[in-house]
């Protein structure tokens, strides 16, 4: 009988102030999708880091003047380098292949290049790719070798764009949660306030004080769970329309996002609404009906 | 026991001292801000004393910590001046309110709350809503709910002070059937007729100090 009290106040009370309850459930759904949102950028972050530093690729090019003796050398010490993988040797010939097939698009650039202008190169899989400046150093003075480029130069700057979404992502979120919780406070203040008879009579005939508080508790934390159900539905429609519609061409960028990577995002929304609306709920009663 | 709220420039009970049988009958008398209502308050453990010791019921409550405050009120019936009914209910539900939040089952409230309506006289009108009620029948739903819990302290601030003198006795006639049930009933009132028709224990307040304590007492 007491939770059956409990639940019909809950439904009552948020019906009895239904404006402020959608508006609730609206700001609550857009922070909390931004941040499953966030925390999905996060992990795709992570998993595209390993997947492309894992890829990545240090070259070594040689001067076009470089002689076979320099060369072996340089072969020589490479392969005995404990920072290093793998290494593999490119020639004019495999590098005008490269070229050929990355500007398949511009055949007028193909033709104008002879394989002879091409740059030789040793490409170097690291064993940590972060130790790049070490393999910097080391080999820049080498004879025959004309520049050292990093790939991972380029990746950190992709993603020093991604982590900058990220962080964009997460800091809406917190400021739509803060308007949110505004809104939870208010609402309970005006739910306490239209049963401030009932909660007085309880007070006086000795209700104890979780039974005074649940059903206001208990209506921010349902608000709270709609909200994470829609946020839910938001992710789900993000990718439907990430996989059919326009944003199609950002597949091959970003890692795929799974199925179960968004559900599994749920129950971190669901987790964080509950308990930050609780509090909410319980500190707003503690301050406004002094049980 | 002293009592002194913040901001007031004397103590609205000073060195204040009363003890009461259990099944006592006891009217506090005295004019407006003597202190009188804030024995009521004490006693409720709604305000806390600056000196000195309250005890309900054999238990010191003056350093109670306010979690056990909601038990403790259990043992403790209220009646108001302004009656505190609850307008959406009816005079059943507004009774069997104050069962059902503090755990009892709905058939306990079946079997607990008629009787206790035709205790206080309301038989066959259980159905109606308070505006549907005079006031004395008002304030006796009001007994009902303090009482329905079968407390052993029945509390009232000035239970007549809304109601015409014909009303007033009938309510103090329940109270006092109440009190020989072995209630002990407290009363607030400045109520002189009625003081001195029930004949009962008057302790007066003037400024914060009982300036008289007697068994049997008229007002005045």
């Amino acid at each position: 009988m007491r939770m059956k009290y409990v639940l019909s106040e809950v439904l009552v009370g948020l019906w009895r102030n239904v404006t402020m309850s959608i508006a609730m459930i609206i700001t609550m759904t857009v922070s909390l999708f931004l941040l499953g949102f966030g925390g999905l950028l996060y992990q795709k972050v992570g998993d595209m880091k390993d997947l492309y530093y894992e890829h990545v690729e240090v070259s070594i090019f040689l001067k076009t003047d470089v002689n076979d003796q320099q060369r072996n050398d340089l072969k020589a010490k490479l392969d005995s380098d404990p920072l290093i993988k793998g290494v593999t040797y490119v020639d004019k010939q495999q590098a005008y292949e490269r070229f050929q097939k990355m500007y398949a698009d511009a055949p007028d650039l193909v033709n104008a290049v002879k394989p002879d202008q091409l740059p030789e190169s040793f490409r170097l899989t690291l064993n940590n790719p972060e130790q790049y400046k070490n393999i910097y150093d080391e080999y820049k003075a080498s004879e025959g070798v004309d520049e050292i480029v990093d790939q991972s130069k380029l990746l950190d700057k992709v993603f020093g764009v991604l982590t900058g979404i990220q962080n964009i992502t997460l800091f809406i979120s917190v400021v739509m949660a803060a308007a949110a919780l505004l809104l939870v406070a208010n609402t309970i203040q005006v739910a306490a306030y239209s049963k401030r008879r009932e909660v007085a009579v309880m007070k006086l005939v000795g209700a104890s004080n979780w039974f005074i508080q649940a059903p206001f508790v208990l209506e921010a934390v349902v608000a709270g769970l709609i909200g994470a159900i829609l946020a839910l539905g938001w992710l789900v429609a993000g990718k439907v329309l990430l996989g059919s519609g326009s944003m199609a061409a950002l597949q091959g960028l970003i890692t795929p996002v799974s199925w179960s990577e968004i559900f599994l995002m749920f129950p971190l929304i669901a987790g964080v609404a509950a308990l930050v609306t609780a509090a909410t709920a319980w500190v707003t009663l503690h301050f406004y009906l002094r049980v | 026991m002293t009592k002194t709220y913040p901001k007031a420039s004397r103590p609205s009970l000073d060195n204040v001292s009363v003890s009461i049988e259990k099944g006592e009958f006891v009217f506090f008398i005295g004019p407006s801000g003597s202190g009188k209502s804030t024995i009521i308050k004490l006693l409720l453990h709604e305000v806390h004393p600056n000196k000195g010791r309250v005890v309900v019921n054999g238990k010191d409550v003056t350093s109670m910590r306010s979690w056990k405050r909601p038990h403790f009120r259990r043992s403790i019936g209220c009646v108001f001046q302004d009656f505190r009914l609850l307008p959406n209910r009816t005079a059943y539900e507004n009774v069997a309110f104050a069962l059902e939040v503090i755990g009892k089952t709905k058939a306990v409230a079946r079997r607990v709350v008629p009787e206790v309506l035709e205790l206080v006289g309301l038989g066959g009108k259980e159905h109606r809503y308070p505006h549907e009620l005079s006031g004395g029948e008002q304030q006796r739903v009001a007994v009902a709910r303090a009482f329905v819990n079968r407390p052993l302290i029945l509390l009232a601030d000035e239970p007549t002070g809304n109601l015409d003198p014909d009303t007033s006795i009938e309510i103090m006639r329940l109270l006092d059937r109440i009190n020989r049930t072995g209630t002990t009933v407290v009363m607030v009132t400045h109520d002189s007729n009625i003081v001195n028709q029930m004949r009962r224990r008057v302790v007066e307040i003037e400024s914060g100090r009982i300036v008289r304590d007697q068994a049997r007492g008229v007002y005045g």
